[in-house]
């Protein structure tokens, strides 16, 4: 499948490929449908965390260039992030060059009014570092603002700017990477949805980062990531249920927070707020989300491994060639999907 | 709206009607972003209600900067948490001392708009979907008479308040039933560094002190639910002597 390599202008003219596990079929639609393949009394929930420009230039002690990507706000002043070598995200990832070796106390200097202290490395993948800014508050936000831009790859056309990646209903800057499927969702739709009947919901999810070129630290991804339910949400998704309608994620990182919420509480769900380290794949039974809408998701991405705990993959395989015939584009500009089972007959 | 905290941001919060505001709302409990375009006015403000046992954090950025309003917006957020406030009170006159339209560069019209217009649009655009999505939130746009009335050498000013007015009002029917509310306050003419530069001889006994204005603001902002969606309205209905709140479907700003 190609991927999507900019925005494009009209979101509501992206397609969308509707999925029905219970049927086991697919249709093509637009996303300007997306009214039509929901009910009255389902419930969309969003993620409505804001994009952090979160990959920012550094230079080590000895003068050497590294990017640093912040991938988890720890609080306050502390992050989690990532260190690549020089370059930037014109190079795949994958073929970045490695950072030069920091130890634990170095100092990484962004800008001349903002460093960092390496506060920890991961023992066993010494990319993956714990960070202490030298600023706090609202001083060290106007600094990441200043110096950072969105983390992106190889397959965008050019530099993004931050508007680029944000939702249109981001609120608080969680998110190290968009998310994404809310892209899509404009007011104009959202508008189409409250006047089907269908309700809206928002929690927050600290959307993580997809890729970081170094195996040892992918194959552990998704990290840990902290998500917030509010209390209106927790009501919204009871009051769906009892009347048996369905509660569709709008992205993974909704799919997470929510079934990641229910596993912390003995399968409730309860509002407030928490850290996930929950992988959902093929053999995990969603208590809170019935489907979700998504982008599509090559097979071998953790993206793919949650799809398939709300459709077979043999479903999954046979829409996606589908899709990939019809010249559907793929990553986070490109088309959505919407895997949700047919209401049953009451 | 209840204040005790409330997450919310003030634009032109150094100084002012902007700062009056900030204050006000922090000592009834609110947790405030106050932004401008900064120096040490802004960190003054911010120490003051620190000091006085509020909660407030300053936002150094210029509104009228296209590049401004996410860090502004993700700012506030990350502070004090999804915003339920927004109070625009940044503007700028365009030319000082003011001058005849045709006398007006383009540029400073363009500035005029840019901040007293553009930006007051790019910010609720930013903070008003997640409001809505939350289903409850409140703008409060400052404007002026001059966006009413036609005053020689106020056209900058005036031409871009008259648009703040009625984005105000598509704004308030765009969001009917969303729970979010979107009101237009005129303030009257008050003794602000602003009235100085636009009229430096009047008489200052005559004009309205901004704590004054801005209680009256605060009153506004705790009886919005009152107020018909979009509506443009004077604070001197707030004065906490008049029978208060505009009858519903009652636009002051019209007549």
């Amino acid at each position: 499948m190609t991927p999507a390599t900019w925005p494009r202008d009209e979101p509501l003219d992206e397609r969308l490929l509707v999925l029905d596990p219970r049927a086991g079929d697919w249709r093509d639609a637009r996303v300007r449908d997306l009214p039509r393949h929901l009910s009255a009394g389902d419930l969309l929930v969003v993620n409505d965390a804001a994009t952090v420009p979160a990959s920012l230039p550094a230079v080590t002690a000895r003068g050497e260039p590294v990017e640093l990507r912040l991938a988890a706000h720890l609080g306050e002043d502390r992050w989690r992030a990532v260190l690549l070598g020089a370059g930037d995200w014109h190079t795949r990832t994958e073929h970045r060059a490695p950072p030069p070796p920091v130890s634990r106390g170095e100092r990484l200097r962004v800008a001349p009014e903002l460093d960092l202290l390496v506060e920890d490395l991961d023992p066993r993948r010494p990319r993956l570092v714990t960070v202490r800014f030298s600023l706090e508050g609202a001083a060290l936000w106007a600094a990441l603002y200043r110096h950072g831009h969105p983390v992106q790859y190889a397959h965008v056309d050019r530099a993004l700017d931050l508007w680029h990646v944000q939702t249109p209903f981001a609120s608080r800057p969680w998110a190290v990477e968009m998310p994404s499927a809310g892209r899509p969702l404009t007011w104009a739709l959202l508008g189409d949805l409250r006047a089907r009947g269908v309700h809206l919901a928002s929690l927050t999810h600290a959307a993580g980062l997809s890729s970081t070129g170094d195996p040892a630290i992918d194959a552990a991804l998704p990290l840990p990531e902290r998500f917030d339910v509010p209390a209106v949400t927790v009501r919204a998704i009871a009051e769906t249920r009892l009347a048996g309608r369905r509660v569709v994620a709008a992205g993974t990182t909704v799919v997470r927070a929510l079934e990641g919420n229910a596993k912390l509480h003995g399968g409730e769900l309860v509002a407030g707020e928490g850290t996930t380290d929950l992988r959902i794949d093929a053999s995990f039974r969603p208590r809170v989300v019935d489907g979700l809408l998504t982008g599509l998701h090559e097979l071998g991405s953790s993206h793919r491994q949650l799809m398939q705990a709300f459709a077979p993959e043999l479903l999954l395989a046979r829409a996606w060639a589908h899709a990939e015939e019809r010249g559907y584009q793929d990553h986070e500009f490109g088309d959505v999907c919407l895997v949700l089972p047919r209401l049953t007959p009451a | 709206m209840e204040l005790r905290g409330a997450a919310a941001l003030v634009t032109g919060a150094s100084r002012g009607l902007g700062a009056a505001v900030a204050r006000r709302l922090a000592a009834e409990g609110a947790r405030v972003v106050c932004v401008a375009r900064g120096g040490e006015e802004l960190a003054r403000v911010v120490a003051d209600i620190r000091g006085a046992g509020g909660e407030a954090h300053a936002v150094a950025a210029d509104v009228g900067d296209k590049h401004a309003p996410h860090a502004i917006a993700g700012t506030a957020a990350a502070l004090v948490g999804p915003i339920e406030l927004l109070v625009q009170a940044a503007s700028t006159l365009g030319h000082v001392p003011l001058r005849p339209l045709l006398d007006t560069d383009c540029e400073a019209l363009e500035q005029a708009l840019a901040v007293n217009l553009v930006g007051p649009f790019r910010l609720a655009k930013l903070l008003v979907a997640p409001m809505a999505l939350r289903g409850r939130g409140l703008v409060v746009n400052v404007t002026s008479d001059a966006a009413v009335a036609a005053y020689p050498t106020w056209g900058a000013y005036g031409v871009s308040k008259a648009g703040l007015d009625h984005l105000g009002r598509i704004l308030g029917a765009e969001l009917e039933g969303t729970g979010v509310r979107v009101v237009t306050v005129d303030p009257g003419e008050m003794d602000t560094a602003m009235h100085a530069d636009a009229i430096p001889d009047a008489d200052r006994a005559t004009l309205l002190q901004p704590d004054v204005v801005a209680a009256r603001i605060v009153r506004l902002v705790r009886a919005a639910d009152s107020v018909p969606n979009g509506a443009r309205v004077e604070a001197s209905a707030w004065d906490g002597r008049s029978p208060a709140a505009p009858e519903p479907g009652r636009d002051l700003g019209s007549g």
